[in-house]
Parts: C-alpha cells; sequence; structure tokens
C-alpha cells in the first residue's frame, strides 16, 4: 500500500512560478491597453471628425447614458450642437474641448488620460494584481496548513502524515524500484 | 488563524453591501432642504462661482448679500423651465427697487440654446451656467424646474418643485421681502 504523499518542493516551485507568469502578463496586458489609448488620444488630435465619431465618447449629462444610445430632447440638442461643431470643421479633439466648456467635464464618457484621472485606468489594475497577490498568499497558507494536518488516507504508522524526511526517502526507493 | 479568510470575506462582503445601499440612497431626491424648511429651520444656501450666461465673468449668490434671491433652476430643453420664463420676468420688474432679484441657473446646455430664450423673453436678470450640476446637487435639485427664495441673511427660506406660479409667489415673497435681514 503506498503512503499519503505531500506535494514537493519543486511542485510548489512550479506553482509559484505559474502565479508569477500570470501576474506578469496581466501587467503587460494592460501596460498595452494604457499605450494604445494614449496614442488612440495622440491621434485623434488631426483627425476629422464625425458625430458618430463622437457620440460614443461622450455622455447625456441628463440622462447618465453615452449619448449615441440616449434618447430625449436634451440629447437631441446635445447631438445638434455637436453637429454644428463638426460643420465648421473641428477636429474630434477640439469638439470635446468645446463640450466641455458648456457641459462640464462630466460630459466626457472616459476621463481624460492625464494627471490625477491616469487613477481611473490604473487603480483596477492594481486591485487586480492585489485580489491575485492575496489568493496567492491564502493559497498557499491554506495548503500548508492542510499538510499540517492528520491526513484522512492510508499511512504507514496508522495516524501520523509522512515528514518531509521519509517523504524523500520514500521517493528515492521508489525509484529505486523502477527499471 | 482559519478564521482569519472566513472574516475577510464578511467584511468583503458588508462592505460591497453597504456600498450599494449608499449608492441607492444617495441617488434618490434629496429632501433635507425640505425636511428643515417644514421644521421652521432655515439653511445656508450653498453658493459656489460659476460663469454668468453671456459673459466671460463669474457670478455667485454671494454677489447679492442683502437681497433676496429668486434662485430659478432652468434649461432651454425643459418645457415647463419655458413656461414659466414670462411670470418669471415679470416677477423680476416687481423686484426692482425692493432690493431683491431674480437669479438664474442654466443647466447643462451650450450657451446659445440658453440665450435663445433669454432673448425671446427678454429675461434682465442674470443667469449663471451650473456645467456639472455641482450647484444643483448642492440644492437636492433632481428635477427642473425648481425655485428657492433665499432671505437676505443667505438662507433659503422656501422651496418649490415644479414650475411656480402667481400664487404661490404672492404667499411666498411678501413676507421674506418685508424681513429687515
Amino acid at each position: 500500500m503506498r503512503a499519503v504523499r505531500r506535494p514537493t518542493l519543486a511542485r510548489r516551485r512550479r506553482a509559484s512560478a505559474l502565479a508569477l507568469v500570470a501576474l506578469l502578463v496581466l501587467l503587460a496586458t494592460t501596460a498595452g491597453r494604457l499605450a494604445q489609448v494614449s496614442s488612440a488620444s495622440a491621434a485623434d488630435t488631426g483627425a476629422h471628425a464625425t458625430l458618430v465619431d463622437i457620440e460614443d465618447e461622450v455622455m447625456c449629462t441628463q440622462c447618465g447614458t453615452v449619448l449615441n444610445i440616449a434618447e430625449s430632447l436634451p440629447a437631441d440638442r446635445q447631438r445638434a450642437y455637436i453637429s454644428d461643431l463638426v460643420a465648421q470643421g473641428l477636429t474630434k479633439d477640439q469638439i470635446k474641448e468645446r463640450l466641455v466648456d458648456q457641459y462640464g467635464e462630466g460630459v466626457l464618457a472616459m476621463p481624460r488620460n492625464e494627471g490625477f484621472n491616469r487613477a481611473v485606468y490604473l487603480l483596477p489594475v492594481l486591485a487586480a494584481v492585489m485580489a491575485l497577490g492575496l489568493v496567492f498568499v491564502l493559497a498557499r497558507r491554506w495548503r500548508r496548513q492542510a499538510a499540517d494536518e492528520p491526513h484522512a488516507g492510508f499511512s504507514l504508522d496508522g495516524g501520523e502524515a509522512l515528514s518531509e524526511q521519509d517523504d524523500r526517502r520514500l521517493d528515492a526507493e521508489l525509484a529505486a524500484l523502477d527499471p | 488563524m482559519r478564521r482569519a479568510p472566513a472574516i475577510a470575506v464578511i467584511v468583503a462582503a458588508a462592505a460591497l453591501v453597504g456600498l450599494l445601499t449608499y449608492g441607492i440612497a444617495s441617488s434618490g431626491t434629496d429632501t433635507t432642504i425640505d425636511s428643515a424648511l417644514a421644521r421652521g429651520e432655515r439653511l445656508r444656501a450653498p453658493d459656489m462661482a460659476l460663469p454668468l450666461l453671456d459673459s466671460d465673468a463669474t457670478g455667485s449668490i454671494a454677489d447679492f448679500r442683502g437681497k433676496v434671491v429668486v434662485l430659478n433652476f432652468w434649461a432651454s430643453w425643459c418645457e415647463p423651465c419655458k413656461q414659466e420664463l414670462p411670470l418669471l420676468q415679470k416677477t423680476q420688474r416687481n423686484l426692482e427697487g425692493r432690493n431683491a432679484t431674480l437669479l438664474g441657473v442654466d443647466l447643462e446646455e451650450p450657451e446659445r440654446d440658453a440665450m435663445k430664450w433669454v432673448r425671446r423673453y427678454g429675461l434682465t436678470y442674470p443667469s449663471l451656467r451650473d456645467l456639472d450640476r455641482k450647484l444643483a446637487r448642492d440644492y437636492g435639485t433632481t428635477s427642473y424646474p425648481e425655485t428657492f427664495v433665499i432671505d437676505r441673511d443667505g438662507r433659503i427660506a422656501a422651496r418649490q418643485r415644479g414650475p411656480v406660479d402667481q400664487a404661490w409667489l404672492d404667499a411666498t415673497l411678501p413676507k421674506i421681502l418685508a424681513e429687515k435681514g
């Protein structure tokens, strides 16, 4: 009959490495997305604007929804105002500036990626990283606690789990039996 | 030690429920001013410097210290707001010489839209432009129009949800105008 075996040090190190890789992938993905948002904003500066371009990036401030799905008189007025600015040949950035002048910062669907507003983009990432870190720490602690408890399964001496030393010895002996 | 994760989960769940409750509660109409008025109490009128309509300058309620101010939240896309404008302009004429004034607060619209109606009704009282609805939020205003009467000491003496009418003005203004301050 085989004794109950605890996870080896190598397996634990593999699990830690995998978790670290997952964290790094998450960070890299988010950094890439942030760079994409920044470069898209930079690209807006010279682009010719259309109403369709803009109305999914601004809010109907009275409706509390994005303008492209808002159906109300204030939303219609807002669209008319944007259309007039488009007809004047203003760029997307210029139109957004005018909207902020008339309606306040709340008209932007996404906060500007500058200064303190960057926190809106960074905080979710930080929260995810902290949550993953917490899960990692708790998982290790639970596994250690589980390892410290007596096993329900069969054990050599009828009640106590194998120590790490005995576990390694058993591994070596079993390996010696292999052809 | 085994209890720590369970406690963390309970605290997190309680925090989430608390946040949801706060969100629901705070999205309703603010009745703080109504409750105070019902008790016969006059709260200090919230104030902030805001851009003036059709001007590069800013203004605030404090600019009219010592006067009775009839503060009216409005927008040109709001039909009842537009319907009461002629009555408000008539009231402004009656307030001249009595150390009192109308003060409009135009909400979240391009200046040109508001000015169209200012010119149409020949409004002679000033309007502030409440971008982001910050002042409206301080007054607990969620629907328009709403009118507040601020006494000479800068406290809210009366409030009308919805359009005002002559009867309400006749019942409300004379006694506040008669106060010395």
